[in-house]
């Protein structure tokens, strides 16, 4: 990260987003829009992957790690997968990384689920700008104080945790 | 696993691409910003990166400098990541050991603001080198084509594609799902602006499609399922009864005057529901094949088990008729597919003030186009449901076309076979015709000067939207139905009544009904209107994003006739450019398994839709087939271990990908 807060220049805060487009809809769809000079906010930065279903959990906690106020996942729409039915596998990454995502210190609006079809540029650039109007509501991410400020967020997770040990193969 | 640092020598070029992105793009500044980025060797900003000049750039660079990583900075990798990947094997670079970073349609082209342009240009940037550096040779995969094509539909585009492929020589499996191929095109009468009649010139390509060997044609029949990929589909065709064996039928239609329902009671969905059939029946005279069929919903024996066969009596020793046939699922392997499926006509009975379906005399187009051909259920005469002749009739264009309640796209061939029928009508009924368009769309060889022949022959054309059609109140004679057209004349800037005997509806033509089906049986996208989505608009119309499958016809969306042949013909020399060259480069993006680090814990397994993991007992791991694989990675986002990886997007790309992209504003 840079001395300067990041992305604060201008007179509204410009969050730092991380979009992964899946390769057949979304990213198509991104091409699309910009084909087509339609304009959306420039404070989405793209990840290409071939499907939404490679989005690993992880990737999405390290963008916030790294900085990112928010993470948008893209895909074709249910039923439309290039690969059969991997996008289903996307929702339900989706609502676990939600449901963590609170008790995390990190409100769960900042990861975004968008269907766009390779066709539809219009409706991605819509749905980056409201996912932004969104992030500007919710201000910059402030994990490291979310967490400190709120101890009870840990005693949550570590709930989930105990729950779920056997499921997400933690060792005791 | 990064290579050693002072091994690593990354080459970068910023496409100025003219002025799409250095108009918004500072690249001078960007080619300063990349140059202090890790292991960048040098970094290039030049005005046309994908011109031969450019490609010899990084090719002499490689060369002289050394460099083993490349990054482009320039439009879509869907566009040139092909022109860069060879420019680095040309100069000995492996080809997987190149990234793009989309500052085009990503970054120039979204934006205005400059200076956020400049920040996400230099993420993306910062990104590709970062993910670059993570790379590693690859090799080439290649899949064969087996030289065999499946066509679906049996339309005019069907006909054409299935024609050039088995003329080149190729096995041609066409299916069609009504019992004989011909689509709309053999329902017309006139085709526009030649005034060709339409079986004219489409049934010897009907019959040459029944003779031709290498085309095996499938009709009533429809695809179940459609499995594999590019080279190797395996397609399941499901066969409905026709209660005629096909081999046994010579079309002598014995069996239609032998069915013991002496009138034609039914509705023949192929005139429209105007003219009627019997149990026994043939859609048209000149059908393909020329074999009858029985419908099992109003046969007496198929629906009571008690008839007295004349149907049976009349084929006599031939013996075609099978009661007993039962549907059948044939199943083929095909290495392409060319889907032409076609288009449905808009229904206009959903717009309330044009009265179709109230008003006995309002008619669709394709109504009228049955009424007019020779074949159709007048012997094409046009004729008023009691018989007389109209003598004035209202042509209303762009019914469910340019409309914001239904369909916003114009048809393409409504304002042309609008004139065609106006033409037909002149000419058969000597009627006034009253043609009420919003623009008059003629650009097409010889469509203008046609349009100018219509207004020659006096045919009245009035600009505007036709607002209602009601009963005549003035000098039409409303107990015979006649109408009464509202039309805004905004030509002359006044609301007009027309009094009229017979109105038609040009319509819309719209995406079949089952559309979003067949899509995605064959795996391709749709457009927001739900026609089939090409690879690229312009330089890629008839390729899908499913690398063996081509589109042809209106099922892409609404075109006429010369059109439809030409894009039928264009999938089809797409199709056998495919399968001439054996195979077919795939993405090297499969997933695999480390097995050093595998636990055997078979998350992976359920994920894949391909079952492409195994359980390997011996060793206790997951085994993935790379012939199988698809490379969809979402096995390799599942590893709880990070055993499962991808090839061009494994965790340390990715991941370097989001660092790269994080680490500058």
């Amino acid at each position: 990260m840079t001395d300067t807060a990041p992305g604060t220049s201008g007179q509204c805060f410009q969050p730092r987003v991380v979009a992964f487009l899946c390769n057949w809809c979304s990213y198509t769809a991104s091409d699309m829009a910009g084909t087509a000079r339609i304009k959306y906010s420039p404070c989405v930065r793209i990840i290409r992957v071939m499907c939404s279903g490679r989005v690993d959990p992880s990737f999405v906690l390290k963008a916030f790690a790294l900085g990112a106020d928010g993470v948008l996942i893209a895909g074709c729409h249910p039923g439309d997968c290039h690969y059969i039915e991997q996008n289903y596998k996307t929702i339900r990454r989706h609502s676990m990384l939600q449901h963590f995502l609170e008790p995390m210190g990190i409100e769960d609006r900042r990861l975004c689920l968008v269907w766009a079809s390779a066709a539809e540029g219009q409706h991605l650039a819509e749905s980056i700008d409201l996912f932004v109007e969104e992030l500007r509501r919710l201000g910059p991410l402030n994990w490291s104080g979310n967490w400190e400020e709120n101890g009870a967020r840990l005693e949550a997770l570590q709930a989930i945790v105990d729950e779920h040990s056997e499921a997400m193969e933690i060792p005791r | 696993m990064i290579a050693p640092k002072e091994t690593l020598r990354i080459g970068v070029y910023i496409c100025h691409c003219g002025t799409n992105i250095a108009g918004v793009v500072d690249v001078e500044s960007l080619a300063k910003f990349a140059e202090g980025l890790p292991h960048v060797a040098l970094a290039r900003h030049y005005k046309y990166m994908c011109a031969d000049p450019g490609q010899e750039l990084v090719k002499r660079d490689i060369r002289e400098f050394n460099l083993n990583r490349i990054v482009v900075a320039a439009c879509s990798p869907n566009l040139h990541e092909a022109t860069f990947r060879r420019a680095a094997e040309d100069a000995g670079l492996n080809r997987f050991l190149v990234q793009i970073a989309n500052i085009r349609e990503q970054v120039a082209w979204v934006t205005d603001d400059r200076e956020l342009a400049q920040r996400k240009a230099r993420a993306h940037l910062a990104a590709a080198i970062a993910r670059v550096a993570n790379h590693q040779p690859l090799q080439r995969q290649f899949v064969q084509i087996a030289p065999r094509a499946l066509v679906v539909g049996g339309g005019i585009a069907g006909i054409q594609a299935a024609l050039t492929l088995a003329e080149a020589g190729k096995e041609v499996i066409l299916v069609e799902r009504e019992p004989s191929i011909g689509g709309h095109m053999a329902m017309f009468d006139k085709t526009f602006p030649t005034l060709d009649c339409a079986a004219c010139i489409l049934t010897p390509k009907m019959t040459a499609v029944k003779l031709h060997r290498g085309i095996r044609l499938l009709t009533y029949s429809t695809v179940e399922s459609v499995e594999g990929s590019v080279g190797s589909y395996h397609v399941k065709i499901r066969r409905r009864p026709r209660f005629v064996d096909e081999s046994l039928c010579v079309g002598c239609m014995m069996c239609i005057e032998g069915c013991v329902f002496t009138r034609a009671r039914i509705p023949n969905a192929f005139d429209q529901g105007l003219g009627l059939r019997k149990p026994m029946w043939i859609p048209f005279a000149q059908a393909v094949p020329p074999v009858p069929l029985v419908d099992p919903e109003t046969c007496l024996e198929i629906t009571r088990g008690k008839c007295k066969q004349g149907c049976v009596t009349a084929c006599g020793e031939r013996n075609a008729i099978r009661f007993d046939q039962q549907e059948t699922v044939e199943e083929y392997d095909v290495g392409v597919i060319v889907v032409a499926t076609g288009f449905r006509a808009f229904d206009p009975s959903v717009i309330p003030y044009y009265g179709y379906g109230r008003h006995p005399h309002v008619y669709t187009s394709l109504e009228v186009e049955r009424l007019l051909n020779a074949g159709g259920p007048t012997a094409g005469k046009l004729v008023l449901r009691d018989g007389s002749t109209p003598r004035r009739v209202g042509i209303i264009h762009c019914v469910g076309s340019r409309d914001a309640n239904y369909h916003k796209y114009c048809s393409r061939v409504c304002c042309m076979y609008s004139l065609k029928l106006a033409h037909l009508v002149r000419e058969k009924t000597g009627a006034e015709v009253y043609n009420c368009y919003i623009d008059m769309r003629t650009p097409g060889k010889g469509f203008e000067e046609f349009y100018q022949r219509v207004q020659n022959e006096g045919v009245h054309f009035i600009r505007g939207k036709v607002a209602d059609i009601v009963p005549a109140n003035g000098n039409g004679d409303a107990a015979n139905g006649a109408l009464t057209m509202t039309v805004d004349d905004t030509l002359l800037g006044k609301i007009r009544e027309i009094d009229v005997d017979l109105v038609i509806l040009s319509v819309a033509l719209e995406p079949q009904a089952d559309a979003a089906d067949v899509r995605r049986a064959f795996g391709i996208s749709c457009s927001s209107e739900g026609f089939f989505l090409e690879k690229h608009p312009k330089l890629a119309p008839v390729n899908t994003a499913n690398d063996g499958v081509f589109l042809a016809g209106a099922c892409q969306g609404a075109k006429d006739i010369p059109d439809t042949v030409a894009q039928a013909d264009a999938a089809a020399g797409r199709a056998l450019a495919l399968m001439d060259a054996g195979q077919i480069e795939l993405e090297p993006n499969t997933a695999w398994i480390d097995d050093d680090v595998c636990s055997g814990c078979k998350t992976c397994i359920e994920l894949c839709p391909y079952k492409a993991i195994t359980h390997d007992l011996e060793r206790k791991i997951a085994v993935i087939d790379a012939a199988l694989c698809k490379g969809c990675g979402t096995c390799v986002a599942a590893c709880p271990s990070g055993a499962a990886q991808q090839h061009l997007f494994n965790d340390e790309q990715v991941y370097a990908e989001l660092q790269g992209l994080m680490s500058y504003d």
